[in-house]
């Protein structure tokens, strides 16, 4: 009882409160951006070679707030955004009109979860493991290990990205310069398939696993050198407990748990897309049609992606607080 | 004198340290000479476009017909600049956010760290480039850049601070200040900050770095700065985008990326060493745990 009133309700009562301000944030930004897509959608028919006469004009843009859900002040915009939220509906893309947001975003986002999820998850394991045998012993490998992740680590992703495309889609091309597949390739399930969307992915992600090891192998190592000189490991080896045991089941268990947090808040962000990785490789993902959508003022599909991304980053914060003792049982909720 | 003396040789007998100071020392020199510059950084078609390096050029000219080298030397300058102000102006909300929650607690300790987690879980990405495409003409100024992204890096510094006030709050220095009737503002200022100072002075040189970055990520989306301005972001934009690759004009887009990296891994090594220096146990925030 006392669990519940002590810890969990202050905390349900944060997440609610940041995830209200997250999700509001998302509903007011895009509408402040220069760009009005009514306007905007006008310009289009008229590029087009549509004579829209003047008197027709007025009713013709009245009729497009209408459909767009435009019409009526901001307050009364918001309250029908909330409505709309909690039946999942984020309304018709405005560039794309009428194709619903939902409908884009489900669309888009089995690419960038399939790059971002395997990758992220990879250099995690790799890092992790990497980290602590080089945090754990000290030879010659692990200083020139370490020496590398020096010059990788502070260099940003996307110069990163930039320089891997130059090398290897340039000037040794192995890999090809954009694309999720092949240019006019239908994504059906057959084995062609498969190769063009590895082929396709493999760049990307190598240059993802090559900054997401870097920065986290540094983390790992520096927690392991912590703890590699806690009295229970010297115990441990006194007691002629084996090494590899050593490493594996007591200082790598131990040295996991702040890299745990770091997991989960990195899995919340999947879902904003990597909008660098994306635009770099022109990868059909969420950050492409993000940007997209920036530049055409799309305020609906703005919001859509902006709101996911909130509520996945702050119920993943929440899930790891609550779920936290079962890998650290020290800790237990007072 | 001596302590002076003492101090260097410590940190110059690590190699980081000794190398990224050459390297910044060398880099800021370069922003010096852009003030020598023969050149006008904005104006096109000022030499004879696309020469290789030579004697003249030392590194080519540019397919728009201007001096790759000072182009470059104005380029570290006004990518400095950006960073200073950025930092300098986030530190110091974070210093006050992160001493004032902490030490007053209760009301104002949760209404700001409210505002920083909203900042913190927000698509930080996404929303600098909905911002920079509403405040498009605003942000054609250094400075402005600067602001806007000190106002989305204080969150994570501003929390360090505050909790290493909590703990110090707890000391015993704490109550014997108290208990002789010392003023709160003085008490902050005269035995909290010195404990902050090293926090900040770490997170001042990431958080230089960081902008660095997002300056250049927001330039190649085609936001942030006047393109015409060079900055190691636009530098690097006007490059890929008249694809110099394809052009055979290497020097043009190898130039900014070098620039860049070694002003990256400076920074970065200057940090580590300076921290480790400054505290042994100081390492765990520098690698950014938890951020």
């Amino acid at each position: 009882m006392s669990f519940v009133k002590k810890c969990l309700v202050p905390r349900l009562i944060q997440y609610f409160l940041v995830t209200f301000l997250g999700l509001t944030t998302a509903f007011f930004l895009p509408r402040f951006l220069p760009l009005d897509p009514v306007e905007q959608r006008i310009a289009q028919y008229q590029a087009f070679g549509v004579y829209i006469p003047p008197e027709q004009l007025e009713e013709i843009m009245n009729t497009l707030r209408q459909l767009y859900g435009l019409q009526g002040t901001l307050w009364e915009q918001y309250g029908i955004f909330w409505r709309r939220l909690f039946m999942g509906d984020f309304g018709p893309s405005l560039a794309r009109y009428p194709t619903p947001v939902i409908q884009l975003i489900v669309q888009s986002i089995p690419w960038t979860i399939g790059l971002l999820l395997l990758t992220t998850l990879f250099a995690w394991v790799v890092a992790i493991l990497m980290g602590g045998v080089a945090g754990y012993f000290r030879n010659r490998w692990t200083e020139i290990l370490d020496g590398i992740v020096m010059v990788m680590r502070p260099i940003p992703y996307y110069i990163m990205a930039l320089l891997c495309l130059i090398v290897f889609a340039y000037i040794f091309p192995i890999f090809p310069l954009s694309g999720g597949v092949g240019i006019g390739r239908e994504v059906s399930f057959g084995f062609d398939t498969i190769v063009s969307i590895v082929k396709h992915g493999a760049l990307p992600a190598l240059t993802l696993l090559v900054v997401g090891i870097a920065w986290q192998f540094q983390s790992m190592k520096l927690i392991v050198q912590g703890v590699r000189s806690e009295s229970y490991v010297w115990y441990a080896r006194a007691g002629g407990v084996r090494e590899r045991k050593i490493i594996f089941h007591y200082v790598i268990r131990n040295a996991m748990l702040p890299m745990i947090t770091q997991l989960g808040l990195q899995l919340g962000t999947i879902f904003s897309g990597a909008l660098v990785t994306e635009m770099v490789f022109a990868y059909p993902g969420v950050g492409w049609i993000l940007y997209d959508a920036v530049m055409k003022g799309d305020y609906n599909l703005i919001m859509g992606i902006m709101c996911i991304s909130v509520v996945a980053v702050t119920t993943s914060i929440l899930f790891l607080d609550l779920v936290y003792p079962i890998f650290d049982p020290r800790v237990r909720y007072r | 004198m001596r302590k002076a003396r003492g101090l260097f040789y410590d940190l110059f007998r690590d190699h980081r340290f000794a190398v990224a100071i050459v390297v910044l020392l060398s880099l800021l020199f370069l922003a010096l000479l852009s003030f020598f510059s023969p050149y006008h950084p904005q104006r096109m078609y000022q030499v004879a476009r696309g020469c290789p390096p030579s004697w003249e050029h030392i590194l080519g000219t540019s397919w728009l017909g201007q001096d790759v080298f000072w182009q470059l030397t104005f380029a570290v300058r006004n990518s400095l600049i950006v960073a200073f102000v950025t930092s300098a102006i986030s530190r110091v909300i974070a210093l006050f956010v992160g001493m004032g929650a902490g030490y007053r607690g209760g009301t104002p300790d949760r209404v700001l760290m409210t505002i920083g987690d909203t900042t913190m879980v927000l698509p930080l990405l996404v929303v600098l480039v909905v911002i920079s495409t509403i405040l498009r003409e605003w942000l054609r100024y250094l400075s402005n850049l600067g602001l806007l992204l000190a106002f989305f890096s204080w969150a994570w510094d501003a929390r360090v601070i505050r909790s290493q006030i909590l703990s110090l709050r707890e000391r015993e220095f704490t109550f014997v200040a108290v208990l002789s009737g010392m003023r709160t503002m003085r008490l902050v200022w005269k035995q909290y900050l010195p404990h902050i100072l090293p926090i900040a002075l770490t997170t001042f040189i990431n958080n230089m770095s960081w902008a660095i970055g997002m300056e250049i990520t927001l330039a190649y989306l085609g936001l942030g700065i006047d393109p015409t301005v060079p900055t190691i972001g636009t530098m690097l934009q006007a490059a890929i985008y008249r694809q110099a690759l394809f052009l055979g004009l290497w020097w043009w887009l190898l130039t900014p990326i070098v620039a860049a990296i070694l002003l990256f891994i400076a920074l970065y090594w200057l940090s580590v060493s300076v921290s480790e220096y400054l505290d042994p146990r100081a390492r765990f925030q520098r690698v950014g745990l938890g951020r």
